[in-house]
């Protein structure tokens, strides 16, 4: 019954475009509801009820295939987290595509709702498929429909080279991947992850794990491989942004936990590499984020940095494999677990905000912002959620997942080797440098846009948005909230689809309560915390209600005339920190000397830029590179038709030589 | 219990024995010990007045500033007394609901559009990110010699592992927690609070345009947070299987010493310039890097 309505759902998804286009997006919305129920009602029979995984057979009868979907309790959280985010992207985009009805012919819309739908029946495809073939048709899928989301304004010439450079980097993902499925099954006969532990048993692991690990790690954003990230979240629409930074970038970590949990040997070596790439995306990522003045640009660096975080977890994970310690196994798996859920809701909150932001005020630049919180109380409030949140700060969710990988980081420095006690310490100066730096980040950000004076016209002038592009917020801070206040209904499921996916021997009822005891104090402390706060905000009115209170200006020493201007920029809080990292950022500042001779300045402008160091070794100088030489070659292109005989002539003379001698 | 009530007996005296050292260093008569509580309740009787360019942030801060330093002060145990709170890794909460308070009170400095006041709040941001490895470090340090996680356990165990060398932790671990003290709460070689010129200062920038309640929150949370850094110099520093009566006396000695000692360097050395800070914060990585090469040493990891 449940596959039937599935596939109904795939087959009436191409009803969007016959649908007149008031009602597309209700259409879209209900679609959208039904694969929810559906597949949540299967992901909750995985987690909660059986402890068998489910499968269901998909009718392929007609297709002479066998198209089974597979749910086991890791398919079952990417589920429910894909469904989560999936849901508030469609609810923003409600209100957040309202101006463009004006100016867009119906058939974009329909393009957009119907790659809406289908990224999100893919996503949840990628996750309940097991079989290679199938896999890669989804995974294909998922690539086209976020590319046809990303370019939604393709009127853009910039959106729209962005989206083919999104396009062509997936690609060369997908053929690592194929790639390395193509090798497995040629080891063993099956196609798909069922294959790996076969082949992983008697075939060396670390070739076929790195050309997986390039394939999902395009899709996740490890650094290197993360150039498309940065470009194609500020042009996608802000819901867009939101649910592929939310949830999409996640299928990457999907396929890598698969992967990993098929592995058989080279574990220490595999783990090592995995976390040494992870320590790059996220301390680099965050401090790359530091220095952009893009709301959206910076958060797309911050979806590096907590890929990274995601990474740290897992290559702890694979060596606590490696080393058969079970407490850094659950731990570092645990933790990424739970940060891909927690990323999950607080990256789209936060895009969501920053797309509120965008649509009031048509600017990203947060210099040109700035005392948006009177405007924009909710969307403000938002925001600062989020950023607590993605800074790992208690009590919010993202504190329980760094929590758990931190904890096991320290719990295994006693008696460990001195080669583990250096990674593990690496590790724990990694997560810190990314904690301090993530605080720095958000409070820039926070600080800038939302907070003091409006900079510009823009900021000015402004409203706070309609409801329905709230609404998505109150969801996503009271699930936030749960899982700050309440973490051990979450952090113990976690665990489950760890010991579940590695077959690991998991906690005895002992080491649960401990942990179970551990999760309550964090939560207790929290609830403190909010008590002791708003405590305290209600003693402070009540004394402040006998007090005179009056309101001023800002403190100017003695200068009254002081102005927008006079407020900090982003550029100058970032200032001393991009001089010390300045070596990596390579940030560059143009600007005009003042001559001796200049007696009356005129006008002047200044310029700041930073830059990608991976994004021009990897992507420009390469490309670059090429466009030369191809330009060389293209010598031989005269358009003259005995040119072109010469050619042809000259190939079959090459070829008879060769056949002559042998040669081929 | 006992550990809390103590934290709070030092605060009363800790920022007034800094101030009679100070006056006694210059030869001034000074004011008494209790100088700074009187001062709060003038600050507490005050109207307040607010810029206009300021928003609820701004209201909230001093009061999240200074309940993370209460729930921090939870999990600081007392002699062979657990904390209230004691969990594995609760050190970690404790360096992070730290944040949240500094979290706030940058973004209140940023909340008010001044120039000054931003200069501040990207300084205390700076630097207290660069502070941030070092303590993660040593505690790393102290995690992999006694094998505990959590602040209780660890300083339980701290004297009674067999190693020789404890005393090197020690003396590492109480100039450590004085620095850090230092840099969290913007004192003597990073930032002095006697600095006239708002350029540069650090954390008193930060609160140039708090007053009345919401100031006398922020220096009882400054107040506390000595305190609690005090607590754990006392907890590093002190066996914690001794007679309690001699703890608690030992308890007072130090939180006493850690304010005459602030009092001396700020009555007779300069601050840094600003721009040595961050190197002066790195070095602080270091030496906590030291201690956990020393450790990997004497447990033999090392030939």
């Amino acid at each position: 019954m449940d596959s039937f309505l599935f596939l109904t759902i795939i087959f009436l998804s191409f009803g969007i475009y016959f649908i007149p286009n008031r009602y597309k997006y209700e259409y879209t919305m209900i679609l959208l509801l039904a694969g929810i129920w559906v597949t949540s009602s299967w992901s909750i029979q995985a987690l909660f009820l059986n402890d068998l995984p489910v499968s269901i057979d998909l009718h392929s009868g007609l297709l002479n295939y066998d198209f089974s979907l597979y749910i086991d309790k890791l398919s079952a959280f990417f589920l429910l987290a894909v469904n989560f985010t999936s849901l508030t992207g469609l609810i923003y985009a409600y209100k957040y595509l309202k101006p463009y009805y004006r100016i867009k012919y119906p058939l974009s819309f329909s393009i957009h709702y119907f790659s809406y739908l289908w990224l999100y029946l893919s996503m949840s495809m990628v996750v309940m498929l097991q079989d290679g073939i199938a896999f890669i048709i989804l995974w294909e899928i998922m690539a086209l429909s976020s590319f046809m989301l990303v370019i939604f304004n393709a009127e853009n010439r910039e959106i729209m080279k962005t989206g083919i450079n999104y396009l062509i980097q997936m690609h060369i993902g997908m053929i690592f991947i194929l790639l390395a499925f193509l090798i497995a099954e040629n080891g063993t006969g099956i196609m798909g992850f069922r294959s790996l532990k076969p082949y992983f048993s008697d075939h060396s692991n670390i070739i076929l794990f790195m050309m997986f690990f390039i394939g999902f790690g395009l899709k996740a954003g490890f650094m290197p491989l993360h150039t498309w990230l940065p470009q194609a979240h500020p042009a996608a629409p802000s819901h867009v942004s939101g649910v592929m930074s939310g949830i999409m970038i996640k299928m990457g970590i999907y396929g890598i936990l698969r992967v990993v949990a098929s592995l058989q040997s080279d574990l220490f070596i595999i783990g090592n590499i995995i976390l040494f790439v992870s320590l790059i995306s996220g301390v680099l990522g965050v401090m790359m984020a530091i220095v952009q003045h893009d709301l959206k640009r910076l958060l797309a660096y911050h979806s590096i940095e907590n890929i990274g975080i995601i990474g740290i977890g897992i290559g702890l994970g694979t060596i606590g494999l490696a080393g058969k310690n079970d407490y850094l196994c659950l731990l570092g798996f645990g933790g990424a677990l739970l940060h891909v859920l927690n990323h999950s809701l607080f990256k789209s909150l936060l895009f969501y905000s920053a797309g509120s932001v965008n649509h009031s005020t048509r600017t990203r630049n947060i210099e040109e912002l700035g005392g948006l919180i009177k405007k924009m109380p909710y969307t403000s409030a938002f925001f600062l959620i989020g950023s607590l949140a993605i800074c790992g700060l208690p009590p919010f969710n993202g504190f329980i997942s760094e929590y758990l990988i931190y904890s096991g980081m320290f719990k295994s420095l006693y008696g460990t080797d001195l080669y583990t006690a250096s990674i593990l310490l690496s590790g724990i100066i990694g997560l810190t440098l990314i904690g301090g730096l993530a605080v720095f980040c958000f409070t820039k950000a926070f600080g800038i846009a939302f907070l003091g004076q409006p900079r510009t016209n823009k900021a000015k002038h402004t409203e706070e948005v309609p409801f329905p592009m709230l609404f998505p917020g109150f969801m996503i801070t009271t699930v936030i909230m749960i899982i700050g206040l309440a973490s051990t209904f979450f952090v113990l499921p976690a665990f489950e689809i760890v010991t579940d996916l590695f077959t690991i021997k998991g906690l005895d009822q002992s080491e649960l309560n401990i942990y179970t005891d551990n999760l309550m104090k964090i939560s207790s402390l929290g609830g403190i915390f909010i008590l002791t706060v708003i405590l305290l905000i209600f003693y402070r009115r009540y004394h402040l209600s006998s007090k005179k209170v009056s309101y001023g200006k800002t403190w100017g020493c003695g200068y009254t005339a002081g102005n927008s201007r006079h407020q900090y920029t982003a550029t100058s809080f970032a200032d001393n920190f991009t001089c010390l990292a300045n070596p990596v950022l390579r940030s560059a500042k143009l600007e005009e000397k003042i001559e001796d001779t200049d007696i009356f300045p005129k006008k002047r402008h200044f310029h700041t830029s930073s830059c990608d160091v991976f994004k021009d070794y990897i992507i420009e100088y390469p490309k670059e590179f090429l466009l030369k030489s191809l330009k060389k070659i293209a010598v031989m292109q005269t358009g003259q038709i005995n040119h072109y005989i010469l050619y042809t002539f000259l190939f079959i003379i090459g070829a008879l030589l060769l056949t002559y001698f042998e040669l081929i | 219990m006992t550990g809390l009530i103590l934290i709070i007996f030092s605060a009363v005296f800790f920022p007034g024995i800094i101030l009679r050292t100070k006056s006694i260093a210059s030869g001034r008569k000074g004011p008494g010990i209790l100088q700074p509580m009187k001062d709060l309740r003038v600050l507490m009787m005050k109207d307040s007045v607010f810029s206009k360019t300021t928003s609820i942030i701004f209201q909230i801060a001093p009061v999240i500033g200074l309940a993370s330093i209460i729930c921090a002060s939870l999990i600081i145990p007392f002699a062979n007394q657990p904390a209230f709170f004691s969990f594995e890794s609760d050190f970690i909460f404790f360096a992070y609901i730290l944040a949240v308070g500094k979290f706030f009170m940058i973004i209140s400095a940023l909340d008010t559009g001044s120039g000054f006041e931003g200069m501040g709040a990207n300084r205390e941001a700076f630097f207290s990110m660069l502070a941030e490895p070092a303590f993660f470090i040593f505690l790393a340090t102290l995690a992999m010699l006694t094998g505990y996680t959590s602040f209780s356990d660890i300083f339980t165990k701290f004297y009674i592992t067999d190693s020789d060398f404890i005393m090197i932790f020690s003396l590492i671990g109480v100039y450590l927690f004085i620095q850090i003290a230092m840099i969290e709460n913007s004192r003597f070689p990073i930032d002095d609070p006697k600095t006239h010129l708002e350029l540069t200062m650090i954390h008193e920038v930060i609160i140039l345009d708090n007053c009345g309640f919401d100031k006398a929150l922020i220096h009882i949370a400054s107040y506390l947070k000595f305190a609690v850094y005090g607590s754990l110099i006392y907890n590093i520093s002190v066996p914690a299987g001794w007679n309690i009566f001699l703890q608690t006396g030992l308890f007072l000695f130090i939180q006493f010493f850690f304010a005459v000692i602030i009092g001396f360097l700020e009555s007779f050395r300069a601050r840094n310039k600003m721009i040595k800070n961050s190197y002066f914060i790195l070095t602080l990585t270091a030496i906590s890097f030291i201690a956990f090469v020393i450790i990997i040493i004497i447990t033999g990891k090392i030939a």
